[in-house]
């Protein structure tokens, strides 16, 4: 039997093994014990539609300095918790959530709380890269200020900064005076994460980030993910599980039994991608369903 | 070259053999369809025809001029038809419709659209919706009853305090059946169009664009500034160039509550204005054969006025939903 087994895994390679090789391959992330009161803390969090219950109980801390991803099939609830995360889920009238979620040990829906500040400290990413097409590259960068009334003593200073930590600098230091639709759809994306980061959020949220984009774009929105974990706390929802084990530190994994979806386990990428704890986990990032 | 030399296959004519009842309904639409220009055109027709005596007679004066009186016989003059003053009055009036009305009706659109409560929606929207129903002889009734006595209190005010500017000036305390008061009422008369125009717009904003605002940490005002108002803008400035088109149109409401003087006076508040819709009614009844004819020729005028500010609508919402 054991010698089948090896044979197969020789001709065939097996998805948990190069999804595993490819998270072993980057510098390993030192699972430090997470410190309470710092990065973002999701404790205890239930969504709701109307009368559905989207989101059962789902506790998971986000240490600062690291990616997190957050794999699961579709409708298990991963991209309803990331908005609650900044306070987007409300948006929808019939929305409704229980649990808290600490910024830096503070709960973000405690009631007197203002939401501008919240999102200001929690920065999201769409899936659709969605630039404001009325304005030029740099009013883009710089208009969570204007949107958020902040003054800044430097603004071309911030505008370059920002520009090249989303590693989209040199491609439109000549054209800063264009609008933002005239850049093609990965460069959008980068123009909107730059924009996020104009407003120096210690979080910020990627929701399918590389969802709409060729794998060039992908490639090159994954390494201004990485270059900018050394600074902030950053969560990423995806459906790819490749980008989940080259991009993430540490991986959570949401299933729905057809109920509201779980957090089934969270751990580090390379031990969900190796040695996952739990059987549905291991079957999914096997390829086995999702 | 070898391609110079291939000859290509002639184009082949595509054609469908369309069925009977497909015809038959092609037919109906199509004159429905037609049937809409074709009146637009011969009322077009029939008001050149008829005023064309007229445009021949008068020139260049019709527009300019501010006389207008049948031929007297008695003292041996000729008759003098001058629609200028009219044309001004109706103008200012739809102004001053305008600079009340559009702020209102943009206000009311985002209440609607980003701030009203679901319940309240939908009962509003229909509440002004059926305003747009409501016969323009009510509002002159109305105007000329309710808000008149009000808004000649509001022009006093206004002469009182702003009177050092021209256009509030006053030659003599006549308050009542002024183009502002008739301004007000058209104002109230466009609110529905630039509502309902804007707030479909307003409506069609991008939700990613709005979330994208909202997660930068704006507020709900900074956002309808920064997202709404830049996607939104061709449509409610369409919108009020419709609204402006009805104010020059309207007759009955302006009638009921101006007083018509032909001559151009810039005192807005003064019981002296003009309006070419309300001047054919004034005088239709009336009118001469020939001064009929005059009128018609003024018909003719204000046709291609709303035509022209209707098309200049249409360009201007065209233009911006394409880039939209």
């Amino acid at each position: 039997m054991s010698t089948i087994k090896g044979v197969e895994k020789m001709s065939q390679p097996n998805p948990v093994n190069s999804l595993a090789s490819v998270a072993a391959s980057r510098p390993q992330h030192v699972d430090s014990k997470h410190v309470a009161g710092t990065g973002l803390e999701a404790r205890n969090i239930h969504a709701w539609f109307g009368d559905k219950h989207v989101i059962d109980d789902v506790t998971l801390d986000f240490y600062p300095g690291t990616v997190t991803a957050l794999i699961g099939p579709s409708g298990c609830g991963k991209s309803t918790f990331i908005r609650i995360l900044n306070r987007m889920h409300e948006f929808i009238p019939t929305a409704a959530m229980a649990g808290e979620v600490l910024l830096e040990g503070t709960d973000i829906y405690k009631s007197g709380t203002d939401v501008t500040k919240i999102r200001l400290g929690i920065g999201m990413v769409f899936q659709k890269p969605n630039p404001f097409p009325s304005m030029t590259i740099k009013e883009n960068v710089l208009s969570g200020l204007k949107l958020a009334q902040l003054k800044v003593a430097n603004q071309s200073e911030l505008l370059e900064s920002c520009l090249i930590r989303a590693g989209l600098w040199n491609e439109v230091k000549d054209r800063l005076d264009e609008y933002g639709g005239a850049l093609s759809g990965g460069q959008q994306q980068r123009l909107c994460i730059a924009r996020s980061l104009a407003v120096s959020p210690q979080v910020l949220l990627m929701d399918e980030p590389c969802s709409a984009l060729d794998p060039g774009s992908t490639l090159r929105i994954e390494e201004t993910i990485r270059e900018l974990s050394a600074s902030m706390t950053i969560v990423i929802v995806t459906h790819n599980m490749q980008q989940a084990a080259r991009v993430s530190d540490r991986t959570g994994f949401f299933l729905s039994d057809g109920g509201p979806g779980r957090l089934i386990e969270c751990s580090t990428t390379s031990e969900i991608f190796s040695n996952p704890k739990d059987k549905r986990t291991e079957d999914y990032v096997t390829g086995r369903f999702g | 070259m070898n391609t110079a030399a291939r000859t290509l296959p002639p184009k082949r004519v595509i054609t469908t053999k369309p069925r009977f009842s497909d015809k038959v309904f092609r037919a109906v639409v199509t004159s429905g369809g037609f049937s809409s220009l074709v009146i637009l055109g011969l009322i077009s027709i029939f008001l050149l025809i008829n005023g064309l005596n007229t445009f021949k007679s008068e020139g260049f004066k019709f527009i300019t001029g501010f006389e207008w009186y049948g031929p007297q016989l008695d003292a041996g003059l000729p008759a003098q038809y001058g629609i200028g003053a009219m044309l001004y009055g109706t103008i200012v009036i739809g102004l001053i419709a305008l600079f009340f009305g559009f702020p209102i009706a943009v206000g009311a659109a985002l209440f609607l659209s980003y701030y009203a409560p679901e319940w309240l929606k939908k009962p509003m929207v229909l509440v002004v919706d059926v305003m747009a129903a409501i016969p323009s002889i009510v509002f002159g009734l109305w105007g000329y009853f309710i808000l008149m006595p009000h808004a000649e209190y509001w022009a006093k005010l206004i002469h009182k305090y702003l009177g050092f500017i021209p256009i509030f000036d006053m030659p003599a305390p006549a308050f009542s059946r002024s183009p502002f008061i008739a301004g007000l009422v058209l104002a109230i008369m466009i609110l529905p169009i630039i509502t309902s125009i804007s707030r479909e717009i307003f409506a069609q904003t991008p939700l990613d664009r709005i979330q994208a605002a909202y997660a930068l940490g704006a507020t709900k005002w900074s956002m309808i500034k920064s997202v709404v108002f830049p996607y939104g803008r061709g449509g409610v400035i369409g919108g009020a160039m419709l609204g402006l088109g009805r104010a020059i149109g309207e007759t009955v409401a302006v009638y009921t509550v101006l007083n018509i003087v032909y001559d151009i006076n810039i005192e807005v508040l003064l019981s002296a204005g003009g309006s070419v819709a309300s001047m054919i009614v004034n005088k239709f009844g009336e009118a001469s054969p020939e001064e009929v004819k005059a009128l018609m020729a003024a018909g003719f005028v204000l046709f291609l006025v709303t035509l022209f500010i209707n098309f200049l609508a249409d360009l201007i919402i065209n233009r911006t939903a394409r880039k939209g």
